[in-house]
């Protein structure tokens, strides 16, 4: 590699527990264009693997949050194909709905099969639900951590989405210890600072940094709360602002070690083991 | 089909000329703790990210009814640090007797002002803000607007004032021949609205700063540099609210067409 295609992000592995792809179906004229720019980015950045999932078709034929079950596994057909095609640095997420149990379970399994491993949760349901419950046994049946979709701080009803919010998910979590849920995008809206609180004493919730939220001091809360070993990096649809937080982690006063554990080695433990081999720089076609 | 775009980007190598930070404040934030906003601090941030200096408001201003006394205290704080930190003190238009502070800040020699409309509850179309712009352009001094400190979804249920709005942005902007005015922290839809709703030569006048204004994958930033030019936005961090390492970030991820696009230099105005 030469010196001017050094990665933005540093040299190391660097782990995205949080993208989101785009496909043909889903209603965005543009989504091959988004794609590429997640691996351009994602290259420049020095991102080994992106965690990555598709909520239905992003609200063409449902809504995003509401998926119907057909919608739900033509995005996970469509997450599948990506990361069989790009299986050098895309792993991915099993998305379902709690509403449908038994499209749920057996879309967990089905998917795992292909090579999901992990599941996500996004709104359809608040994270405290009993219908989460049996996902929940699902996934830590398998060693699936679960990402969870999360408004910081619900004070309201947010429109076109049942949120759950940190104290909702440390619920969950407190009823199934042996499941890791990674809490999404700290960043990504609503009050930070509720959710640290909510979950500094919930040792299976960790935190994804996504977002393109990028407050000062959001990162020194998080790190202060629960330890850079329950810190994940993640980007969602601002890879700009993943970036910063990197370049933030390096002068906040975390030790080499921590930002590795940060940065990879955090998401190597929670997730299935061998889900990410050493790999060389990927190639695109 | 390929889009047929108003701006083509000249290649450059990446900028090494000196940059200042035109979005930069001292002080606390009413609606949450801000880490440390201090001159000294700032200083090393900017040394830090390789910033050559910063105009500098004074944040609890734009809370303050009057913000008289508090750009007493952002020139005093700033004062030791005068070789690169400029302060842009803040004037109310709408204040009685507002032209004797006014004239009192560019006796100062200050490169701008700041004003703060959806904070004091002016509307879109408020005149003591034309009035003020036109101002500024007579004292050859630039006018600073802000379109948020926060976003939306995370504000302090107090904190009801709500965004610049474009119409406000275009309010000053028409009819405008000669006072530079700068908005901080606009995204691309308060952009586009204005830009397009101005005259070529009302737009010349019209800078955006790249704080709040997204990368990959969307590509929002690339999109503008080549839509409407990279000459019409200016850096900006939004320090102490937000990191500064963003919009650094967000040039290091433009795509080869547009990666090293000189942004506009206010250190030339």
């Amino acid at each position: 590699m030469t010196p001017a295609a050094a990665p933005l992000a540093g040299p190391g592995p660097l782990i995205d527990v949080h993208a989101h792809f785009f496909f043909a179906d889903c209603g965005r004229a543009e989504w091959d264009s988004l794609n590429r720019a997640r691996f351009r980015a994602g290259d420049r950045i020095g991102i080994t693997y992106h965690v990555a999932s598709i909520l239905g078709s992003w609200g063409r034929w449902s809504p995003t949050y509401f998926a119907s079950p057909a919608d739900t596994t033509l995005g996970n057909d469509a997450m599948q194909a990506i990361a069989t095609h790009h299986e050098d640095c895309v792993r991915w997420y099993v998305a379902v709905n709690p509403n449908d149990t038994r499209h749920a379970l057996a879309e967990i399994d089905r998917r795992v099969e292909g090579g999901a491993i992990g599941v996500k949760l996004a709104a359809a349901r608040r994270a405290d639900d009993p219908l989460l419950d049996p996902i929940a046994e699902r996934a830590g049946a398998g060693g699936l951590p679960i990402l969870h979709h999360i408004w910081q701080h619900r004070r309201r009803h947010w429109p076109s989405q049942d949120a759950s919010d940190g104290v909702d998910l440390a619920r969950l979590a407190a009823r199934h210890p042996t499941v890791s849920f990674i809490l999404a995008h700290i960043g990504g809206g609503g009050d930070y600072a509720h959710t640290f609180a909510a979950v500094r004493d919930v040792p299976n919730v960790y935190l994804d940094l996504s977002g393109s939220g990028v407050d000062r001091g959001m990162l020194d809360d998080a790190y202060a709360a629960v330890g850079a070993h329950r810190l994940l990096w993640g980007a969602d649809i601002t890879l700009c602002t993943g970036l910063a937080k990197l370049w933030a982690l390096e002068v906040i006063g975390l030790t080499s070690d921590e930002l590795a554990d940060v940065r990879w080695r955090n998401a190597s433990r929670i997730f299935p083991p061998g889900a990410f081999p050493p790999t060389s720089p990927p190639r695109r076609d | 089909m390929r889009r047929a775009f108003s701006h083509r980007v000249r290649f450059r190598p990446p900028a090494r000329r000196a940059v200042i930070d035109i979005n930069a404040c001292i002080g606390q934030y009413p609606y949450r703790h801000v880490p440390h906003p201090d001159p000294d601090v700032l200083v090393r941030v900017l040394a830090r990210e390789g910033l050559s200096g910063a105009w500098v408001g004074h944040l609890p201003s734009a809370f303050h009814r009057d913000p008289s006394a508090g750009n007493d205290v952002l020139f005093a704080a700033l004062e030791a640090h005068a070789d690169r930190l400029r302060a842009v003190p803040c004037i109310r238009p709408d204040w009685p007797n507002w032209e004797r502070a006014f004239a009192s800040c560019v006796d100062r020699r200050v490169p701008a002002i700041r004003a703060y409309p959806p904070q004091w509850g002016l509307g879109a179309d408020d005149a003591s803000m034309r009035a003020l712009a036109a101002a500024c352009g007579a004292a050859g001094v630039a006018l600073v607007l802000t379109a948020r400190f926060e976003d939306l979804r995370q504000r302090h249920w107090m904190d009801q004032a709500g965004d610049l709005a474009a119409a406000a942005i275009r309010n000053v902007a028409r009819g405008n021949t000669r006072t530079r005015i700068v908005v901080c922290a606009a995204g691309r839809g308060t952009i586009e609205e204005t830009h397009w709703g101005l005259t070529p030569e009302e737009r010349e006048l019209v800078f955006w700063d790249i704080s709040w204004i997204w990368g990959p994958p969307e590509d929002e930033l690339a999109m503008l540099f080549r839509t409407i030019g990279a000459q019409r936005f200016v850096y900006g961090t939004a320090w102490p609210l937000r990191l500064t390492q963003t919009p650094r970030a967000n040039l290091a991820l433009l795509p080869d067409d547009v990666a090293g696009a000189a942004l506009a230099d206010p250190s030339a105005w």
